[in-house]
């Protein structure tokens, strides 16, 4: 019978993705509602001295695929690989992260084994009385909500969007059994051909994972004004990041988006400035731990997600705030 | 070279609105237009053609009225339009779309068959490689670059932190990302050729040595829509209209003290 849930761990040039971690934090909570284990499930090649990490941060074991094969993400050898795990264990769950290595491979994977497969979920949870997983996710580009349910095929599989889902604090002293699972590649594996591997350079923190966001909208009126914006962050020990709307228009990178075709973030503050609140924007950002808002408009939806809302002018209040942050800093050090 | 685009018609989820009172989607009046992705995959599969030779057939699954993205397709040059559409069909996941398609894929031959990476109605992402699983062919997905070199093609394709460039064989499936392609726009005389081409439409007899009837259509998708509804603002916080700028930064810096930000 399938049991236990396996969360699909990405990892590039051996390091860890952050939402591997978060999955397994939220596969901890739904196993305990289903009374199963959470294991995580790690390939690439020389990759094994990292699945202690995954144990502490919640796994109860790790299966390892290795093999140098796997050095670079390539679908044909991930999908043979976690296949071949699929088909030996009988997962109940399979979570994978919803970036584009996992989005690729569930889909791919989800095939092979016939099975169903929900897309960038925001929300999972297991039903109290079938003990079914609840996959939750928006649709009609954020404007509805859809549960979604796998009832005969297993395992049940979703992708979860990077942000949504909170890692576990790390425990050293945990333990568990880290397992080296062999697949029995052929070269034919590799049915495409990597040319060339281009490296971004290296960003600045990475949205998703700051604690602190200063953000801009079209009401900040024109793009320098990210320079003002960037000033306050740099005081506060945030980043900067955006809607859409400034992104279309060239204002700033696409990687600083946030939203329901950007990144989903859940920081401390998120401090939206100009920002009228769409609801493809809120879905961004409404896990903010704290929102505050300044827009001149005192109907502006962005102020129906706000625990402070500042009716005001951007460029009046910005400028200030930057100086009283200092002066507080500066009081306080 | 016969290159095949899968295309999907969406409603303009830009025009989609909430009914206020009802709190349901309000599709009346909500103009249908070719997914992004998909378009900019035909523009792709145009230029392939017309550097490397070959045909450009388009594909899309659905309701009859479908019909008008297959036309528009057709003004932008595309040699040959086929329906999949039948009752038997409705309902279907991704995965019973990708079955249907597949063997749509099957029965009119193919080299290079390109998808949409997404849909704008759904989001999944998950057709384009289902069917690439199901045809039995590589895919590369995310694709934002696209050249034939010889018997080959080179792709780049787009990851978070890095670009793959990837050489691939026909047969081979693609996903388009927006950015691979600007679409050209209609021309009028292709507009009136597009009306006057035929429409192949394919049934479900046409592809039932392909198709399981258990595996296809609501009853056989794997995955089922049980609940939908509308997102619940979480409860709006304090707001201050009216007040002077230092009272409103004393106000942010009093919030942030609070929650131990600053
Ligand atoms: C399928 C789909 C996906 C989308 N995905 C995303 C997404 O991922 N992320 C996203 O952000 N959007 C997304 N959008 C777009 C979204 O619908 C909005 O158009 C966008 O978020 C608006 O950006 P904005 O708030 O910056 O601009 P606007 O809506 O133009 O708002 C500007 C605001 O600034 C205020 N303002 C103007 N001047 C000042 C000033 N001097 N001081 C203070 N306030 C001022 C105005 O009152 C207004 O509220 C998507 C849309 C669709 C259809």
């Amino acid at each position: 019978m399938s049991k236990d849930i396996y969360v699909v761990v990405e990892q590039r040039d051996g390091v860890i993705a952050k939402v591997g971690r978060e999955l397994i934090g939220e596969a901890t909570k739904l196993a305990a509602d289903l009374g199963q284990k959470v294991y995580a499930v790690l390939i690439g090649d020389a990759v094994r001295d990292k699945a202690q990490s995954l144990i502490e941060y919640g796994a109860d074991g790790v299966v390892c695929v290795q093999d140098p094969i796997l050095k670079e993400y390539v679908t044909e050898p991930y999908a043979k690989a976690l296949t071949a795990v699929i088909r030996d264990r009988d997962p109940e769950i399979v979570l994978y992260g919803a970036t584009s290595i996992g989005r690729d491979l569930a889909p791919r994977v989800a095939s092979r084994i016939h099975t169903g497969l929900t897309a960038d979920c925001t929300k999972l949870d297991i039903d109290p009385e079938s003990k079914l997983l609840l996959m939750t996710r928006p649709a009609f580009g954020g404007n509805i909500m859809a549960t979604i349910l796998c009832k005969v095929y297993r395992p049940q599989m979703a992708t979860v969007r990077p942000g949504v889902m909170k890692q576990l604090e790390r425990d050293a002293s945990r333990k568990g059994e880290i397992e080296e699972f062999k697949v029995a590649f052929e070269p034919s594996d590799m049915n495409v051909v990597i040319r060339e591997v281009i490296k971004e350079e290296h960003k600045k923190t990475d949205i998703t994972e700051a604690k602190i966001l200063v953000s801009g909208g079209r009401g900040i009126g024109t793009p320098d004004y990210f320079n003002t914006l960037r000033e306050l962050a740099d005081v506060l020990g945030g980043e900067v990041s955006s809607s859409r709307a400034n992104v279309d228009a060239g204002w700033i990178e696409k990687d600083r988006q946030v939203g329901q075709t950007g990144k989903t973030v859940r920081p401390s503050l998120y401090l939206a400035c100009g920002i009228s609140g769409a609801i493809q924007h809120v879905a961004g950002m409404e896990g903010a731990e704290c929102v505050i808002a300044i827009n001149k408009n005192d109907t502006a939806p962005i102020f129906d997600v706000s625990d402070l809302g500042i009716v005001g002018d951007v460029k009046v209040i910005v400028p200030k705030l930057i100086e009283a942050a200092k002066k507080y800093k500066a009081a306080n050090a | 070279m016969k290159i095949v685009v899968c295309i999907k018609q969406v409603p303009d989820t830009n025009e989609v609105k909430l009914d206020p009172v009802t709190n349901t989607l309000i599709r009346e009046g909500v103009p249908s237009i070719i997914n992004h992705d998909d378009k900019s995959g035909i523009e792709a599969a145009l230029r392939l053609r017309d550097e490397a030779g070959g045909t450009v057939t388009v594909l899309c699954m659905g309701p009859p009225q479908a019909d008008t993205a297959l036309r528009e397709a057709l003004a932008m040059g595309c040699d040959e339009a086929i329906l999949i559409s039948g009752r038997e069909f409705g309902g279907s996941d991704t995965w019973a779309t990708a079955a249907i398609i597949s063997a749509a894929l099957k029965k009119i031959g193919y080299d290079v068959v390109i998808t949409g990476r997404q849909a704008i109605d759904g989001d999944t992402a998950q057709v384009g490689p289902q069917i690439a699983e199901t045809i039995g062919v590589p895919q590369v997905s995310y694709v934002e670059e696209l050249r034939a070199e010889g018997e080959k093609l080179v792709v780049r394709r787009q990851f978070e932190d890095r670009r793959h460039i990837i050489e691939v064989k026909p047969p081979c499936l693609l996903t388009a990302l927006s950015e691979l392609a600007a679409p050209r726009y209609m021309h009028v005389g292709g507009i009136v050729d597009a009306y006057q081409k035929d429409i192949r439409i394919l049934g479900f007899d046409d592809l039932k040595d392909d198709l399981n009837p258990d595996f296809i259509g609501l009853k056989g998708s794997p995955t089922n829509v049980v609940k939908s509804f509308t997102k619940q603002a979480k409860g709006a916080g304090t707001i201050l209209a009216d007040v002077g700028a230092d009272e409103a930064v004393a106000a942010i810096i009093r919030k942030m003290e609070e929650k131990h930000i600053i």
